[in-house]
């Protein structure tokens, strides 16, 4: 059960919060918010946010998005949040003649679609809305769900239809409530008293929770969100511990306690698919610790399954440093799971960033527990990310081969490294989205783009674009970086922004990339590029990036490179 | 529960919703006492009384209570 209450979060709410990363929100309901507004406001303070929220009065959804001079838009939120009650859309139902309520849950679409089309036609916002929860008013009964004309049957297919709706709609995307009611019940969710009287369909005691879903799109658009699960074995992804019990007594599999473990890798599998690295940290010989993912037939996952296995006796904290620096990934976007309490203390108290969860002692309980966390929450998703355990696997295969060489550049020619690049092309947007809102650390001005944004610049007249793709020998590393340039003058041309996924970093592709930048200019008749580093606290690491290549340094964080006088990086990548 | 009793978490739950430390309420404390005892917050007082009492108001009750008095006189009907 969520633990802040809403008075803490009420508290909070009023705290001084201007030092913190501002974002501003505005919220419409056809219900009473101002409590959700208050949570919403208290959570961010708690999660780091200094949540600036308009919150409209009741029941102003249409108009205050129809009118161009409504609060909304003065407001100008980053995101909008619409919560449309299951209360409300019942009066509606009911309003609706008997004839037209098969196509009830059609023509509300319609109505949505129509808000958020007017939205995004006003101002460029995400829209955040709520699904509907679920409350029969059991008028059929059972029988309701073999009843087009019945408002559950029409609430159930309003939800399907907004699932449909928002993923074919980039920037807006649904709390699922109902997920939410489903988990903690009805009755702790709503109180009946303080809707009639307070027009407050959500308790107060659910409204910590919310808001916690609320903030978790919120961090994920912003590019804050988990990449990595950091595993222990012993206990934790089977019962028993292998180096005493030996492999035909650990618990995996159909049977008994075995259940719970399969089970859970079996999650662990999904979020893998998803994307999620998963890597392996544990106390242990490398030899025994490998044994069941190789041996047991019931295990579910699989050393290809691990994108980086460290089984030795050596601290967890220092083996997770390990593992962090060589997968180069935020420590902030990393999951430690381990069953151990003086393993997870250990490890929080040397690594603060990292989250921890305090695992329930019940196996039987892992998984509910985890799931009720909602840890690995995103804002995008792409085909390409079940690939990316290879791809990391990958990367620990050159770190390797790395050591192998004396010479760094020989190490570098030996990569055998082909790159590709061409402007945005539209199979690409979603990728090039993903890694706008991924990249932290090498992004020189961090602009966060939705996948219209991009759509948009690609089609613009005045901007040219270049992505970047590479491969090796070791595997292809897909698209890993891409620059957007404004034409700010006839001659000058402005780096809008430039980021490069950090797996790719001193590879020379840095010196393939600028390269490539001022070949571009130079096409398009250009005499000069500038480019820009906008500080932010991760990015330090390009901070000198363009005076490093080549560009002249002119205060302010700006930086200038003279097309005709410019002298060529080199680099050992090759173009396709 | 004794009246005292009753009285002594209310002056605990009153200070936590409305951030005064100062505040005692008696039989006779009302909203316009408090300076920040309007509809929103009387809503949060209410779900912080139910909680910490183990109780469910009605909603005659929440409407009508003119007074900490008739909120603690529901209190140990109900206790």
């Amino acid at each position: 059960m969520e633990s802040t209450s809403f008075i803490t979060l009420k508290k909070n709410a009023k705290q001084d919060m201007t030092h913190l990363k501002e974002y501003k929100i505005a919220i419409v309901g056809d219900c009473s918010t101002q409590h959700l507004a208050t949570a919403l406001k208290g959570y961010g303070y708690q999660e780091g946010y200094n949540l600036n929220v308009f919150d409209s009065d009741y029941n102003q959804i249409e108009s205050q998005i129809m009118d161009d001079q409504s609060e909304l838009y003065a407001h100008t939120p980053d995101a909008v949040l619409i919560f449309m009650s299951t209360e409300k859309l019942y009066e509606k139902f009911c309003e609706t003649p008997l004839e037209n309520r098969a196509s009830f849950a059609d023509l509300t679409i319609q109505k949505i679609t129509q808000n958020w089309s007017i939205l995004n036609s006003k101002t460029k916002t995400n829209i955040l809305q709520f699904n509907f929860v679920e409350n029969d008013d059991r008028i059929f009964g059972n029988y309701a769900n073999k009843t087009p004309s019945s408002f559950l049957y029409q609430l159930r297919k309003l939800n399907v239809g907004l699932m449909e709706l928002a993923s074919q709609t980039k920037n807006a995307f649904l709390i699922d409530l109902s997920t939410i009611q489903n988990c903690y019940g009805r009755e702790f969710c709503h109180d009946d008293k303080l809707y009639y009287i307070a027009k407050m369909p959500l308790s107060t005691a659910i409204l910590p929770e919310v808001a916690k879903q609320i903030l978790d799109v919120i961090k994920s658009l912003s590019g804050k969100f988990k990449k990595c699960a950091i595993l222990d074995l012993d206990n934790t992804l089977w019962g028993g511990v292998i180096g005493d019990d030996g492999l035909n007594n650990i618990q995996i599999g159909e049977l008994g306690l075995g259940h719970s473990f399969s089970e859970f890798q079996m999650w662990l599998k999904e979020l893998k698919n998803r994307g999620i690295i998963l890597a392996v940290c544990s106390k242990n010989n490398e030899d025994t610790a490998k044994e069941p993912f190789e041996k047991h037939p019931e295990m579910v996952l699989h050393l290809e399954d691990i994108s980086m296995f460290v089984a030795n006796w050596e601290n967890k904290a220092s083996n997770i440093l390990n593992i962090q620096k060589t997968l180069n990934i935020g420590m902030d976007s990393i999951v430690f799971i381990d069953d151990n309490p003086f393993e997870r203390n250990s490890v929080k108290a040397m690594i603060p960033e990292i989250t921890v969860p305090e695992l329930p002692e019940d196996p039987a309980l892992y998984l509910s527990f985890l799931k009720s966390l909602n840890l690995f929450e995103t804002a995008s998703y792409s085909e390409n990310d079940k690939d990316r355990t290879k791809q990391y696997q990958a990367e620990v295969g050159r770190t390797t081969l790395q050591s192998n060489f004396e010479n760094f550049d020989d190490y570098l020619k030996s990569l055998e490294m082909v790159a590709t690049v061409h402007p945005f092309e539209e199979f690409e947007f979603p990728r090039i989205a993903q890694l706008s809102q991924r990249s932290n650390q090498f992004n020189l001005r961090t602009v966060r783009y939705t996948e219209a944004e991009i759509q948009q610049i690609a089609n613009d007249k005045n901007y040219l674009t270049l992505s970047f793709s590479l491969k090796d020998k070791f595997g292809d590393y897909g698209l890993i970086s891409n620059v957007i340039m404004e034409k700010q003058d006839e001659n000058t041309l402005f780096i809008t922004n430039w980021l490069m996924s950090c797996r790719v970093l001193k590879r020379g592709m840095e010196e393939f990339i600028i390269n490539h930048v001022i070949e571009t200019a130079k096409e398009n008749g250009f005499s000069k590029v500038i480019g820009e580093y906008l500080p932010t606290p991760k990015n330090a690491m390009v901070e000198k990036m363009y005076a490093k290549l080549g560009f002249q340094d002119l205060g302010n964080g700006k930086f200038e490179a003279d097309i005709n006088n410019f002298v060529f990086n080199k680099t050992n990548i090759e173009t396709t | 529960m004794k009246r005292e009793e009753i009285f002594e978490k209310l002056n605990e739950i009153f200070r936590e919703v409305f951030e005064d430390d100062e505040i005692s309420v008696t039989d006779t404390t009302s909203a316009a006492d408090i300076e920040d005892w309007d509809s929103l917050t009387h809503i949060t007082l209410v779900s912080s009384v139910e909680e910490e009492f183990d109780i469910k108001f009605s909603m005659k009750d929440v409407i009508g209570m003119k007074n900490v008095g008739e909120m603690v006189d529901i209190i140990m009907e109900d206790k």
